[in-house]
C-alpha cells in the first residue's frame, strides 16, 4: 500500500506542476483532523466533512442549504401502505471513482447498498469488526438495529428495507453521513488482499470528489471526480488545510491561504464583515441550549415554579455576554431553521417582578438550587460557566439562591442523566438529521427519561403527539402535530430554552456556490472560484 | 601532562571507568522507564472522564452498548491486568492502536515526530546561535547598559506566554507585513511524498523549484516562538558561567601571558563555561517538547505535541500512555547522551 501511495503522490505532484496554471484549487481551512475516512465509524462533524460529503453519496441527500431531503443514489422510492416497507430504486449508471489505488469495473448496484448497511447491522458480518472496537456509533444511536427487520435485493437496481415499526424520520436518517454508500467491489478487493483497514484510510465512493492523500494532522487532498453522476465539479482540486486555532484560521483566510473557514471567534466577526475581501454567511444553527429542571423533584414539579424561573432569566444578556450577539434567544425546543418550527408561540417575557410574585403565589420561598454548568464549550453554549453566573444573578433578583456545580465532561453527561439528580442542568443538542423527532422525541419523550430527557419529564399529551408524528408519513400532518407539541412544551416549561447559536461562515469574496447547511455540514459540491 | 585546557578531541578510548559510567547510566534507565510507564498508565486513569462515554457526547449510550464497547477495548478488566498486558505488549514492540483513529500509535508517532524534531532542532539552533554570544557579551560587559538590556530582554522572553507570542508574530509578520506564511509546514502548491519526514530535506529531494524556500519560510516564525524560552535560559546560563570562569586563575594567567582577548575569552574561558551550558541545553529538550504543544497548535504544525493534546481531550488511552512513554524515552535518551558527553568533557564526572 505504501508503494501505491507514493506513486499516487508522485502523479499528483506532476499534475500540480504541469497543470498548475489552469487548475482551480479550493482550500478549506478545516478545524481539526478527521478521525478516519469511514463515516460509519464516527460521529464527529469534522470527520463527516472530510469523509462523507466529499467522497461518498447517500440514498437520499439533503437539499443544499436545507433540512429537506432529495433523491441521491436512489432515484425514487415507495413506502408501503403500512409504512413498514421502503423500496428504493437506484439511479442507473452511477460511476465509482477511478483512483490510483483502485479501478472499479462496474457501476453502483444493490449489492453496494446492502453491503453498506449490513456491515453495520449484522454482528457476524465480516466487516462488522474490521477495525478493533468498531462501534457503528451513529447507526446504533439512531436506533437502526432495533428498527431494521431486513434489507433485501429485489433486483440489481432495487433495494427494500423492512422495518419493525413505523418510523417517519427513516428517510432523513438514510441521508445522514453514517449511511454513506461504499463500494462493495472495492471492499471485496481489500478483503482478498488482507487490507481491510485501508477502507478507513483510503475511501472510495461515488461522490463529487475523490480521495488523493492525507498527510496526518496537516493536509487532506481531493480531486474532482471526472464521471460524477451530478456533473464534474467546477473546481479541480479540493484541499483541507487543518488549522485548529480559530484566530490562525482567520489570519490564513485574510492572507488568502484559504478560501473558507468554519467556526470563527465571535469577537472577530465584526471585523470580518468589514473586510472588503471577505463575505460572511450567517444562519441559526440546528441546535438549542437549555436549562432542564428535574420535573420529578420538589419544587420543580410545579409548572408555576418552572415558569417563574424561566421569566427571571434574561436571555438577551446571555446571548450578548457569551456569544457577542452571535446567537438568538430560544423560545422553542427546536431551532427556527427546522420545519414545523412554531413561529406563533410567544416566549415568556423577561419580568423579574412578575416572576417573584408567581413564586410567592406558588408558596415557594427561600428556594436554593443547583445550576449545572458544562465544563466545555459546545456549539450551542460557548461558555456555560459565564451563562450560569448570569442565571445565578438573575435568580438572586427573585430571591432564589443558586449554587453552580460542574463536573468533568463525561462525568457531567453521566450524572446529569440520573432521575434523582437535583437542580437544573444546562445542556444542549445539535440536530442529526433535520427531523423534529430528533429533538422533540429524543430529548423530551417519555422513553428518554433517565437518559437524554434531562428534565425527567414525561407528559402524556406531549408524548402522544410526538409518537403520532413519528408514525405518520404525511409531512403536513406531522408538521401540525409537532406544532401542537411545541405548544404543550411551552405551557409545561420543562426547560428554560436559552439560545440557538448562529453558525457563521466567513469566506473569500471570490467563493461562489457555497450553501450554508443548517445541519452544520461543510460540503463543497458545487462551489466555484470566480475572480 | 601539559595543562590540558578545554575539550579533549582525541577519540575516546573506552577505559574501564568510562564503561562503568555508561553501564551505570543505562542501568538507571530501566527502573526509570518502568516508573514512567506506571505513571503514564495510572495518570490518565486517575483523570476523570471515560473514553467510551466521550464517544457518544450528548447522545446517551445504552448501558449494554457501553459494556460491550468497554469489553471490546478491554477496559472492563482489572487495572493491574490491563497494565501487565500493556507492558508485555510494549516490550514486544506493540504500542497499541488509537481508539479514535484506529491506527497503530507507533505509526502515528513516527509520522509526526520528524515534524516536531525538525521544529525543535531549528528552534534550538536559533537559541544557541543567539543565546551563547549574547550571554558571552553580557558577561564581558558586566553591569553595562548592554548587559542590562540583554538580561532584561531574556527575562521578558523567558516569561513570554507562547500562545500569545505566536499570535502576535503571526498578526505582525504574516497578517500586516505579509512576509511569512501564517501556518503549516509548506505551501499547499507543493505536494510530494514524505521520504525522511523532515520538510527541509524532503523539499530538496523533491526537486520542485521553490519548495525548499517555502519550507524554510514556514519554519521561521514557529522556530522563533519555540526558541524564545530556551534562548533566554541559555543566554542567562552562559552569562553566569562565563562570569565564574572569567574570575578563575587560569584566565588571569592566560591574560598575563599576553594572549589576545579573543583567545582568552573565545577559547580558554568559553570552553569551560560551556559545560554547565550543555547541561542546560539538554534539560531544555524537555521544556521544548512542552513548548511544542502550544507552538504546534498555533502554527498548525503536524507534530507530536498537538497529537498528544488532542488525545488527552478524547481520552484516547493508548495514544496518551504510549505517547508519553515514547516521549519520555526520547528525553531519557537525550539526557543520557548529555550525561555521556558531559563525562567525556569533564573527566571528574566519570571518576
Amino acid at each position: 500500500m505504501k508503494k501505491k501511495l507514493t506513486l499516487a503522490a508522485a502523479l499528483t505532484a506532476a499534475t500540480v506542476l504541469s497543470g498548475a496554471a489552469s487548475a482551480k484549487t479550493f482550500v478549506y481551512c478545516s478545524e481539526g483532523s478527521p478521525e478516519g475516512f469511514d463515516p460509519g465509524l464516527y460521529t464527529a462533524g469534522t470527520t463527516f466533512d472530510a469523509a462523507a460529503h466529499t467522497v461518498y453519496n447517500r440514498l437520499l441527500e439533503f437539499k443544499p442549504g436545507t433540512t429537506e431531503t432529495e433523491p441521491g443514489l436512489a432515484e425514487s422510492w415507495e413506502i408501503s401502505d403500512d409504512g413498514l416497507e421502503y423500496t428504493f430504486k437506484l439511479r442507473p449508471g452511477v460511476k465509482f471513482q477511478t483512483t490510483d489505488f483502485f479501478t472499479p469495473t462496474r457501476d453502483l448496484n444493490a449489492d453496494d447498498v446492502i453491503f453498506s448497511f449490513e456491515r453495520q447491522l449484522k454482528a457476524d458480518h465480516p466487516w462488522h469488526q474490521y477495525v478493533a472496537g468498531a462501534a457503528w456509533e451513529y447507526f446504533n444511536g439512531m436506533g437502526f438495529p432495533d428498527l431494521i427487520e431486513s434489507i433485501e435485493k429485489v433486483d440489481d437496481m432495487t433495494v427494500r428495507f423492512k422495518l419493525k415499526q413505523k418510523e417517519a424520520p427513516f428517510l432523513a436518517n438514510v441521508a445522514m453521513p453514517f449511511a454513506s454508500i461504499v463500494s462493495k467491489e472495492y471492499a471485496d478487493k481489500l478483503e482478498a488482499d488482507g487490507q481491510m483497514q485501508t477502507l478507513n484510510q483510503q475511501p472510495l465512493g461515488t461522490g463529487p470528489f475523490e480521495f488523493v492523500a492525507y498527510q496526518t494532522d496537516a493536509v487532506i487532498r481531493y480531486r474532482a471526480h471526472d464521471d460524477y453522476w451530478g456533473g464534474k465539479q467546477k473546481i479541480d482540486d479540493l484541499v483541507f488545510a487543518i488549522t485548529t486555532d480559530a484566530s490562525v484560521r482567520y489570519q490564513k483566510l485574510k492572507a488568502g491561504e484559504c478560501h473558507l473557514m468554519p467556526f470563527p471567534n465571535a469577537a472577530d466577526v465584526a471585523e470580518m464583515k468589514a473586510d472588503p475581501n471577505l463575505k460572511v454567511m450567517e444562519q441559526e444553527g440546528l441546535n438549542v441550549a437549555y436549562l432542564a429542571y428535574n420535573t420529578t423533584q420538589e419544587p420543580f414539579d410545579k409548572v408555576e415554579v418552572r415558569k417563574a424561573l424561566n421569566m427571571a432569566i434574561n436571555k438577551e444578556a446571555i446571548v450578548d455576554a457569551v456569544f457577542q450577539g452571535q446567537a438568538t434567544p430560544a423560545k422553542n425546543p427546536i431551532p427556527p431553521t427546522m420545519w414545523s418550527y412554531n413561529e406563533a408561540i410567544e416566549d415568556d417575557a423577561y419580568d423579574p417582578e412578575a416572576a417573584k410574585k408567581m413564586l410567592e403565589e406558588a408558596g415557594v420561598s427561600n428556594l436554593s438550587m443547583k445550576v449545572w454548568a458544562m465544563p466545555v464549550a459546545r456549539p450551542y453554549m460557548l461558555n456555560a460557566r459565564r451563562a450560569a453566573e448570569l442565571i445565578q444573578s438573575d435568580f438572586e433578583k427573585i430571591g432564589v439562591k443558586v449554587e453552580i456545580v460542574t463536573y468533568e465532561w463525561a462525568e457531567y453527561l453521566d450524572r446529569s442523566k440520573a432521575k434523582d439528580r437535583d437542580g437544573a442542568v444546562m445542556l444542549g443538542w445539535t440536530g442529526d438529521n433535520g427531523d423534529p423527532d430528533n429533538f422533540l422525541h429524543t430529548l423530551l419523550g417519555c422513553d428518554a427519561v433517565g437518559g437524554n430527557n434531562r428534565a425527567q419529564w414525561c407528559n402524556e399529551e406531549f408524548n402522544d403527539l410526538v409518537l403520532k408524528a413519528k408514525a405518520a408519513t404525511d409531512q403536513a400532518e406531522r408538521t401540525k402535530l409537532y406544532e401542537q407539541a411545541q405548544e404543550v412544551f411551552k405551557r409545561e416549561a420543562p426547560w428554560a430554552t436559552l439560545d440557538h447559536s448562529l453558525s457563521v461562515v466567513p469566506m473569500r469574496k471570490e467563493v461562489e456556490g457555497f450553501h450554508q447547511s443548517p445541519l452544520g455540514d461543510f460540503a463543497f459540491e458545487g462551489v466555484d472560484l470566480v475572480e | 601532562m601539559a595543562v590540558s585546557l578545554g575539550i579533549n578531541l582525541q577519540p575516546p578510548e573506552i577505559e574501564p571507568a568510562m564503561l562503568r559510567f555508561i553501564l551505570g547510566r543505562l542501568a538507571v534507565l530501566i527502573p526509570t522507564f518502568i516508573g514512567v510507564s506506571i505513571i503514564a498508565f495510572a495518570f490518565i486513569r486517575i483523570l476523570p472522564g471515560d473514553p467510551v462515554m466521550l464517544m457518544s457526547g450528548e447522545r446517551v449510550m445504552a448501558p449494554e452498548r457501553y459494556e460491550q464497547i468497554s469489553r471490546q477495548l478491554g477496559y472492563d478488566r482489572p487495572l493491574p491486568v490491563q497494565y501487565f498486558d500493556y507492558l508485555t505488549d510494549v516490550l514486544s514492540g506493540d504500542f497499541g492502536n488509537s481508539i479514535v483513529t484506529r491506527r497503530p500509535v507507533l505509526d502515528d508517532f513516527l509520522t509526526l515526530f520528524p515534524a516536531t524534531l525538525e521544529l525543535s532542532l531549528c528552534a534550538m539552533f536559533l537559541a544557541i546561535l543567539i543565546g551563547i554570544p549574547a550571554g558571552v557579551f553580557a558577561a564581558i560587559k558586566r553591569g553595562s547598559a548592554f548587559d542590562q538590556t540583554i538580561m532584561g530582554t531574556a527575562l521578558v522572553g523567558y516569561s513570554m506566554p507562547i500562545f500569545w507570542w505566536g499570535l502576535l508574530l503571526i498578526i505582525l509578520f504574516s497578517g500586516t507585513l505579509g512576509w511569512t506564511p501564517v501556518s503549516g509546514r509548506i505551501s499547499l502548491l507543493y505536494f510530494f511524498p514524505p521520504v525522511t519526514g523532515f520538510m527541509l530535506i524532503d523539499s530538496l529531494l523533491s526537486g520542485q523549484a521553490g519548495a525548499f524556500k517555502s519550507a524554510l519560510s514556514h519554519l521561521i516564525l514557529p522556530s522563533i516562538v519555540l526558541g524564545t524560552i530556551p534562548l533566554a535560559v541559555i543566554a542567562r546560563q552562559t552569562r553566569s558561567a562565563m562570569l565564574e570562569v572569567l574570575s578563575e586563575d587560569y584566565v588571569r594567567t592566560a591574560r598575563a601571558k599576553g594572549l589576545s582577548p579573543f583567545r582568552v575569552i573565545g577559547i580558554h574561558a568559553l570552553r569551560n563555561a560551556l559545560i554547565p551550558v550543555i547541561t542546560t541545553i539538554g534539560l531544555q529538550v524537555g521544556v521544548m517538547l512542552a513548548g511544542a504543544i502550544l507552538t504546534e497548535t498555533i502554527f498548525s504544525w503536524p507534530g507530536i505535541g498537538k497529537w498528544m493534546v488532542d488525545s488527552v481531550f478524547k481520552r484516547d488511552y493508548p495514544v496518551i500512555q504510549s505517547g508519553l512513554l515514547i516521549i519520555a524515552g526520547v528525553i531519557m535518551l537525550v539526557n543520557l547522551a548529555v550525561d555521556l558527553l558531559y563525562g567525556l568533557i569533564n573527566p571528574r564526572i566519570r571518576h
